[in-house]
């Protein structure tokens, strides 16, 4: 499987961007000591005018590298936290409305559906104006717009699964059927889920780059939406401050992306289009 | 004769600087009005943008010049007592409202003691300090007071006792007059035309009581409700007048290089914008004192002036605005000096509690200004935490207390008893305002010296007063002053004469005159 990975070279260069930007998270405060948010230089320096500032600086004269590293800490936490929050709860009412089926199943997926039928977006502005926009209650708003489509996969490969003969097999072993569904079930759907979280970790990277190019981030933290949208009104004059933003954000949601395709060529090779090995 | 006057102008110029000459008659202005007003019957709404229109068509007895000195308007002289207990106003003849009736000193009777006594809370406020408002012949008025009170002289702007008619309003609910919708004054321009969402148009009161006023033919007043979108219109040349406020702070240098661009900062004296921090004297760190002072050494002000507001307006060193009277400099000044700060921390053992600073919901101006206060605190070792609101938000959170930090800005309306005061005595101190003593400052001895100096009769007497206020006041803190602001009006240089008086736009476009 790793090898039919490997030989996939856009999820390749995804992975090579992806690590760029985990590494640029991970030594932002090494390389930058003193935050994203401190005023070094006069304002709205072009990048490359002055020694030791290659993106230039922003409104208030702070660095624009230093707040782009930091940047990625946020969004690749948000990113990662709401996807795996998402799962936490997708997977589990997922699994359980396709294993049991009758009125869990229907119960499960109205619920599923009320959630469904609410614009992502609407939903989580709501959310994040209703409590206080800090870190953790957007990564709870995305996370709870991002879950029903979970549901709705694990439910589909479940109901799958349950039909298949081994689990016939482990029925008349004598295994209860929660067991099954954990033992059995769970580890055969797998592959898709991870394709699928690879995405939502991109998704929820752009939420929150939405979210905060509307003035609904957390104040007090650095993040590329937040740099967008302080950058708008200035657009015209500075056009540096919007744009590596914006590259950053094109970029890792780019790699996540290829990674996500990646993955489920090498997952699913029945599935993967013809002239790719 | 326009030929010859042009070709004159050419050659002066040609030869020579700037000439004076008699100012040209005609032509249209078009200003920038943000947001559209409420409604345009100045005696009823007296917020910003009613001001800016409606202080066309209102007058009151004085005008008041960039120094804040009075001057003639619908009163053409005027006395004070020696005791400062009578005001006599000798007004204009030949006035006439906009309908053609006759103006008299009846109005103004009518006007103050009745229309504004109900509708206006400000004016109230000075009203309590009259006895009795009479007209003993039709262009007179007298107003005596019951006690000396200082600032009186400063309450006949037209934003603060507006005049408006007797016969239209005499006997009838105020609020809901049909007439409400079409204004009727004194002023230079009357009320034509308001197309909800797009513009109110003035045009020229040809029966106006001085000769040659106003020059103008006609004023729109253009409603555009995005930033960006009123700078283009600018640009384009769709409208002449930016007033202050109208575009974001970044877009002004871009605005005044162009060609035919003048800016100017003057046309606020009157209002003086000051801004601060309401820092909590109730609980937490900032109830300390050297906490608070501390607050004030760690941060550059100067940089923010120059950084967050493109370097307009000045850093605040006092409570009081030193465009205004009875400013003093005879205080301890705050300059950035992060060690004395830390300093003033370790003595009274800060512990690095989280300090809440709220920033004022108003744009991005303002939010960058609490990131740059944030980041200044923090290099002294407070911890400082933005909390993000809306408008609604904001005034919930400071009228009740709520917060540890939090920015606003007020106008000071001239003189110190009107506009500065309220933030600082005990007196004010009511929750449910976030307009009053928010902060909770309470010093018995001072509010005696505030309600002394407003109460006396000699402006020297009353500026001795307030610097000791101001001395004292300055060394514990109360709040955090940041900065005088200044909101630069922006304007085609071919516009003359545009901003006079102390309320600048407000009542500009009675002396304005376009160059040919």
């Amino acid at each position: 499987m790793w090898k039919r990975f490997r030989s996939n070279i856009g999820a390749m260069v995804g992975v090579a961007i992806l690590l760029a930007v985990i590494l640029i998270a991970v030594c932002a405060p090494l390389i930058y000591p003193h935050g994203p948010w401190q005023m070094v230089q006069r304002p709205f320096l072009p990048p490359m005018s002055v020694d030791g500032l290659p993106l230039g600086t922003d409104t208030l004269g702070r660095n624009v590298a230093a707040q782009l590293a930091y940047g990625a800490q946020v969004s690749l936490l948000v990113g990662l936290v709401s996807t795996i929050v998402a799962l936490l709860i997708g997977v589990p009412l997922g699994a359980v409305a396709g294993f049991y089926g009758n009125w869990v199943d229907e119960g499960a997926m109205r619920f599923t559906e009320f959630f469904q039928t609410i614009p992502n977006f609407a939903l989580a502005i709501v959310l994040v104006a209703i409590f206080e926009p800090t870190l953790a209650s957007i990564t709870l708003a995305i996370a709870i717009v991002s879950w029903p489509p979970v549901a709705r996969l694990v439910r589909a490969e479940v109901m799958s699964v349950r039909k298949r003969e081994f689990v016939d097999a482990a029925t008349l072993a004598g295994l209860s059927r929660p067991k099954i569904l954990i033992t059995q079930v769970l580890p055969n759907t797998v592959s898709p889920i991870i394709v699928m979280a690879s995405l939502m970790v991109a998704t929820a990277i752009l939420l929150e780059s939405s979210l905060s190019f509307l003035g609904l981030g957390d104040p007090n933290a650095m993040s590329w939406g937040y740099m967008i949208g302080a950058a708008r009104t200035v657009i015209r004059t500075s056009w540096w401050l919007s744009f590596f933003p914006g590259i950053a954000i094109v970029l890792t949601v780019l790699a996540l992306n290829l990674i996500g395709e990646g993955l489920n060529d090498a997952l699913n090779p029945h599935l993967s289009r013809k002239g790719r090995a | 004769m326009q030929h010859l006057l042009k070709a004159t102008t050419f050659l002066v110029a040609a030869a020579l600087a700037a000439p004076a000459f008699a100012q040209d008659d005609g032509g249209r202005l078009d200003i920038v009005v943000q947001p559209e007003p409420p409604g345009l019957m100045l005696g009823l709404v007296q917020n910003g943008p009613t001001q800016l229109v409606a202080g066309d068509i209102f007058e009151s007895l004085l005008r008041y010049d960039t120094d804040l000195v009075p001057g003639p308007s619908l009163a053409k002289s005027w006395e004070i007592s020696d005791d400062g207990l009578v005001y006599t106003f000798h007004l204009q003849e030949g006035v006439k409202w906009h309908d053609g009736e006759p103006f008299s000193a009846d109005d103004v009777v009518f006007s103050a003691d009745v229309f504004l006594r109900e509708t206006h809370a400000r004016l109230r406020a000075s009203l309590a300090y009259v006895d009795k408002i009479e007209a003993p012949d039709a262009n007179t008025v007298v107003f005596t007071l019951k006690e000396p009170f200082g600032p009186f002289i400063n309450a006949f702007e037209t934003g603060t006792m507006p005049i408006v008619p007797k016969h239209i309003y005499e006997g009838t609910d105020f609020a809901n007059n049909p007439a409400n919708a079409t204004p009727i004054g004194t002023g230079p321009f009357k009320f034509d035309k308001w197309e909800k969402g797009s513009y109110i148009h003035l045009v020229k009161n040809e029966d106006y009581y001085i000769d040659g006023l106003p020059h103008l033919d006609e004023v729109f007043y253009r409603v555009i409700p995005d930033a960006a979108a009123r700078a283009v219109a600018f640009e384009t040349g769709e409208v002449d007048v930016l007033p202050g406020g109208s575009v974001e702070n970044w877009d002004i240098p871009r605005l005044a290089a162009m060609d035919n661009v003048c800016t100017t900062g003057k046309g606020w004296e009157f209002f003086a914008p000051h801004a601060w921090m309401w820092l909590n004297n109730r609980e937490g760190p900032t109830a300390d004192k050297r906490f608070r002072q501390a607050v004030m050494y760690a941060m550059d002000r100067e940089f923010m002036k120059d950084v967050v507001w493109n370097g307009y307006g000045k850093v605040a060193t006092s409570p009081v605005s030193s465009r205004t009277n009875f400013y003093s400099d005879d205080t301890t000044m705050y300059n950035h000096d992060p060690e004395k700060a830390k300093a003033l921390l370790a003595e009274m053992g800060y512990d690095g509690t989280e300090v809440r600073l709220l920033p004022l919901p108003y744009g991005e101006t303002w939010q960058r200004w609490a990131e740059a206060v944030r980041q200044n605190l923090s290099e002294v070792g407070i911890n400082v935490q933005i909390d993000s609101t809306d408008v609604a938000g904001w005034n919930e959170k400071t009228a009740n207390w709520d917060y540890d930090m939090a920015f606003t800005y007020l106008y000071q309306y001239g003189d110190p008893a009107l506009g500065v005061s309220r933030n600082y005595t005990a007196d004010r101190i009511k929750k449910g305002s976030p307009w009053n003593n928010v902060e909770g400052y309470d010093n018995p001895e001072l509010d005696a010296k505030w309600a002394a100096a407003a109460t006396m009769v000699k402006p020297e007497d009353r500026a001795k007063i307030y610097a000791e206020i101001q001395k004292e006041i300055v060394d514990d803190v109360p709040v955090a002053w940041m900065q005088e602001l200044e909101f630069p009006t922006i304007y085609r240089c071919n516009v003359q004469d545009l901003v006079t008086t102390g309320i600048g736009i407000n009542d500009g476009p009675r002396n304005a005159w376009i160059k040919k």
